[in-house]
């Protein structure tokens, strides 16, 4: 890890310390006025606390000119950010993805391309709708080890980070805890319930977090029509299509709606936002994940749509290779950050 | 004459800190124009308001954040306490009633508030604190302000305000060193002390203030208050006088702030230049001790002293934003303060010797106290005997100036014969009228919401 920007954050967390006047944003100043000095790993879990919620830059009145220079959600940032470049495994990849936007694209149109001469050259040995361009057992064939290497990944970086911010054995008091703060955003609340400071400096408005509420709800219902799905075929052996009132169906399509939603209104306001309140070095590999979550349920809600048109082997390759680059790229994006922020919410709740 | 329309006004308010958005906000809510002029740029607007924490609120019963009830008598008498009776009881009594009413206004124009912060639980019933602090209060009333419509300009000092008569017909004004006059139909000072000006520090108080650090901003620098008594008008507190507290020796000259503040001195032996002790460190608990060493360290040659803990102590006080200087002995300790070794080893080894058996109580009066010691220390006196030793260095940091602008109950300023018709003043600036000496945590900005309110009222009424 850079040691630069730990030890940059620990002046400034130690000048926090010192003030504490922003007690009331989140949950990382009482954290820290816990403490009164601030070991590497303290400072890598106060950094994925933060909801980089933007209170405590525009109310600090150390900010630049100021001699103290001040810019707590930035240096949090960035040692979040490095975080989890460096307990990523394995270690190389981690760092392109995050940073460049054109990287993802390229994986994206790998995948793309990958799945569609699959589906040509492959296709399929006889089936209805989806199935009839590409089998379920080729898909079942790609996806499962799409999806299990990269989970098996972030386990073992998620292990990497527990241990170095010293968390115990997990238990349901912190779990609950931890996943009702992330269910509700708590900590992009701004203290008062109305929200945070992003697209028009210090004025707080709920933008961001029901951006993200559609956003993380959106993607967790499409993920429980595909579990959905998943079981309905191989437990009751109810293959897809399904029919409009389906489980798979309305999760999807109620899901997919809010995904598409959120992300668009995220894309929308991420340039509105100061970038020099983030990590300007991954704000491309940022915005191409969340454009690439918008592909993902926009494709999906297209096939819905057009599943009957000569559209359909494209927008089918097309979702399919946007889920599988997400997949894929799962434990080297933006993606991570669910993870680890749900992490640091658990050890949190272990400490207070 | 400047004509433009951006500064097309009724009432011009002097000053971007608490007092003058207070006013601004009341005026343009009853239905003036208003121009605020701002001599800081916009990163540094809001004055000393952008460094405060809390209020002081009067309460019946609870209201918002504050438990309890806090009343009128006894907020009346903890400023009697303070301020040893140097207040005008009339204009006290009215700031302290309009602090209750002042609460949900406060609220309504969008400042946020939470319970008491950590480490200062013993306000927690008389002060509600800001959520994030002053600057997040400041940006609010910005806000609420433009959206009222009030126009502000920053890097805008006013340099002179004339007086005819019984009247301000002009006000002169510098913008990024391009001269401009305005005749409004009324002004409103709120343009704090003159703590930020070095030159009528020194003029007031004698050379020592050179080493003085101003704890808040560099622009009040008293250039309309000077202006305005030049002309006459009648002034109030001593013009000699600054509210001064202890603390760290490299703070910044300016705009420290509140992280400055150092909070170990009772668990201290407090040395000066010589090394030698010069007060009872452990009179009474630090809330209330915090000023008085402002005044004792500025009377120490180069206004400089060392308050010296052993490891046992580390903990025992808010942590300061400097690290404490630390050392493996005393002389060593000496050595790196550049203090003379031998004369803080006998300091140090005369103390310890004179510290009594008995029970340590860091949170309240332990009567732990030396015998025969000169001057004694009368509570938490614990040898410092444990290494490592730490220090921190001391110094006079600089609050607010006590002269001010003479004013009646309705804010207005007083001349020679009688208020001066349409001027008036808010906050700071006339707060000497009811704070004659001492301080009373977070009286500062009721001063300031509740006379800014009146000042704002008046001028509105006075201009329709
Ligand atoms: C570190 C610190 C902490 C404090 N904490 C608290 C607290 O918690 N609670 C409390 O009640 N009080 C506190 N105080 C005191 C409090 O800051 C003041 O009482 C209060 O802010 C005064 O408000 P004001 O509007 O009168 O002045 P200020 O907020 O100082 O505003 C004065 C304004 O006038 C402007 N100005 C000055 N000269 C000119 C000119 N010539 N032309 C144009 N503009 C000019 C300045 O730029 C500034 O914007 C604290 C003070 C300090 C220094
Ligand atoms: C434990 C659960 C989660 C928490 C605590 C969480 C928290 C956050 C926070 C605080 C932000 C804003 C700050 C930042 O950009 O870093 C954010 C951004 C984002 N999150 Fe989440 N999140 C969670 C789960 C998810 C899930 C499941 C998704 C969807 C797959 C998701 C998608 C996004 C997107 C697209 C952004 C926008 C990034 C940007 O603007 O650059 N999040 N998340
Ligand atoms: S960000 Fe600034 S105002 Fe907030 S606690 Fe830190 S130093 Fe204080
Ligand atoms: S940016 Fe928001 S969440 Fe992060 S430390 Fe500051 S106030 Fe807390």
């Amino acid at each position: 890890m850079s040691n630069k920007a730990i030890s940059e954050a620990r002046r400034q967390i130690e000048i926090c310390n010192a003030c504490r006047y922003c007690e009331g944003y989140c949950a990382v100043f009482p954290a820290l006025t816990r403490q009164a000095a601030f070991a590497d790993g303290d400072i890598t879990q106060l950094a994925n606390l933060c909801h980089n919620c933007r209170g405590c830059y525009y109310a600090c009145q150390y900010t630049e000119p100021h001699e103290f220079a001040l810019n707590l959600p930035k240096l949090l940032a960035e040692v979040r950010q490095e975080s989890w470049q460096d307990n990523a495994w394995p270690q190389g990849v981690a760092r392109r993805f995050h940073r460049s936007g054109v990287a993802i694209a390229i994986v994206v149109i790998i995948c793309f391309a990958l799945l569609f001469a699959t589906a040509r050259w492959i296709g399929s040995a006889g089936g209805d709708g989806f199935y009839a361009i590409l089998s379920h057992n080729m898909m079942v064939a790609i996806f499962v080890p799409a999806f299990l290497v990269p989970l098996l990944s972030i386990w073992i970086s998620l292990r990497r980070f527990w241990k170095s911010i010293g968390g115990q054995p997990l238990g349901p008091k912190a779990g609950i805890a931890a996943l009702s703060d992330a269910a509700r955003m708590k900590n992009l609340s701004g203290g008062h319930g109305e929200g945070c400071n992003f697209e028009d400096e210090d004025r707080f408005t709920r933008q961001r977090s029901i951006s993200h509420q559609l956003t993380m709800w959106g993607f967790l219902l499409c993920f429980a029509a595909t579990a959905s799905g998943t079981i309905l075929h191989y437990v009751f052996a109810m293959p897809a299509p399904y029919e409009l009132v389906s489980l798979p169906k309305i999760l999807g399509i109620s899901g997919g709606l809010m995904l598409s939603l959120g992300t668009a209104k995220l894309a929308w306001l991420k340039p509105k936002g100061d970038k020099a309140l983030g990590d300007p070095r991954v704000w491309g590999g940022e915005m191409a994940f969340i454009l690439l979550l918008f592909t993902v349920s926009t494709s999906g809600l297209a096939l819905y749509g057009a599943g009957a048109t000569a559209w359909m082997p494209t927008l089918l390759a097309l979702h399919l290779g946007s889920v599988l680059s997400f997949f894929l790229l799962m434990p080297y994006s933006k993606m991570a950050h669910g993870f680890y922020r749900l992490a640091a919410l658990i050890r949190d709740a272990q400490i207070k | 004459m400047t004509s433009k329309t951006e500064m097309d006004c009724e009432v011009v308010i002097i000053g971007g800190g608490n007092a003058a958005l207070c006013a601004a906000i009341t005026a343009a809510m009853a239905g003036v124009r208003v121009l605020i002029l701002e001599a800081a740029p916009k990163e540094y607007r809001g004055g000393n308001s952008r460094h405060t924490r809390n209020f002081r609120c009067m309460h019946d019963g609870p209201l918002s954040v504050l438990t309890g009830h806090y009343d009128e008598e006894e907020y009346y008498n903890d400023l009697l306490l303070v301020t040893k009776g140097n207040t005008d009881e009339h204009l006290a009594r009215i700031a302290i009633r309009g602090s209750q009413d002042s609460q949900p206004w406060m609220e309504a124009n969008g400042v946020r508030f939470q319970p008491a912060l950590s480490g200062t639980l013993s306000l927690s019933r008389t002060n509600a604190f800001f959520l994030g602090g002053g600057k997040a209060l400041v940006n609010a009333y910005y806000r609420r302000a433009e959206a009222l419509g009030v126009k502000v300009r920053y890097n805008a000092h006013v340099d002179h305000l004339v007086l005819e008569g019984d009247r301000i017909t002009r006000v002169d004004f510098t913008e990024n060193s391009k001269s401009h006059s305005l005749s409004p139909k009324a002004v409103i000072v709120a343009a704090g002390g003159f703590q930020g000006s070095i030159e009528r520090l020194v003029k007031a108080w004698g050379p020592e203030a050179e080493n003085f650090l101003i704890r808040g901003t560099p622009y009040n620098r008293g250039d309309v208050l000077f202006d305005l008594l030049d002309q006459g008008v009648q002034s109030i507190g001593d013009p000699t006088q600054c509210h001064a507290v202890a603390i760290d020796g490299r703070a910044p000259k300016f705009d420290g702030g509140i992280v400055t503040r150092l909070d170990c001195v009772p668990f201290s032996v407090v040395v000066n230049k010589h090394a030698k002790r010069f007060y009872d460190e452990g009179e009474d608990v630090w809330p209330k001790r915090y000023a008085i060493w402002g005044r004792l360290v500025a009377a120490q040659e180069e206004q400089v002293a060392y308050s010296i803990i052993d490891a046992k102590s580390k903990d025992l006080f808010m942590p300061s934003v400097f690290p404490p200087i630390c050392a493996g002995s005393i002389p060593e300790l000496a050595k790196k303060l550049g203090l003379e070794p031998e004369a803080l080893a006998s300091t140090i080894t005369e103390f310890n010797g004179s510290c009594q058996a008995g029970n340590f109580t860091p949170t309240e009066l332990d009567n732990l106290a030396t015998k025969d010691l000169e001057p004694p220390k009368t509570n938490w006196a614990r040898p410092i005997a444990e290494a490592p030793f730490y220090a921190y260095s001391l110094r006079p940091g600089v609050t607010f100036t006590y002269l001010g602008l003479k004013v009646d109950e309705t804010a207005q300023v007083q001349g020679q014969e009688g208020p001066v018709a349409n001027l008036w003043a808010a906050g700071e600036t006339m707060a000497g009228s009811i704070l004659g000496q001492g301080y009373l945590a977070g009286f500062g900005m009721t001063i300031g919401t509740v006379f800014g309110r009146i000042a704002g009222e008046e001028a509105a009424a006075y201009v329709k």
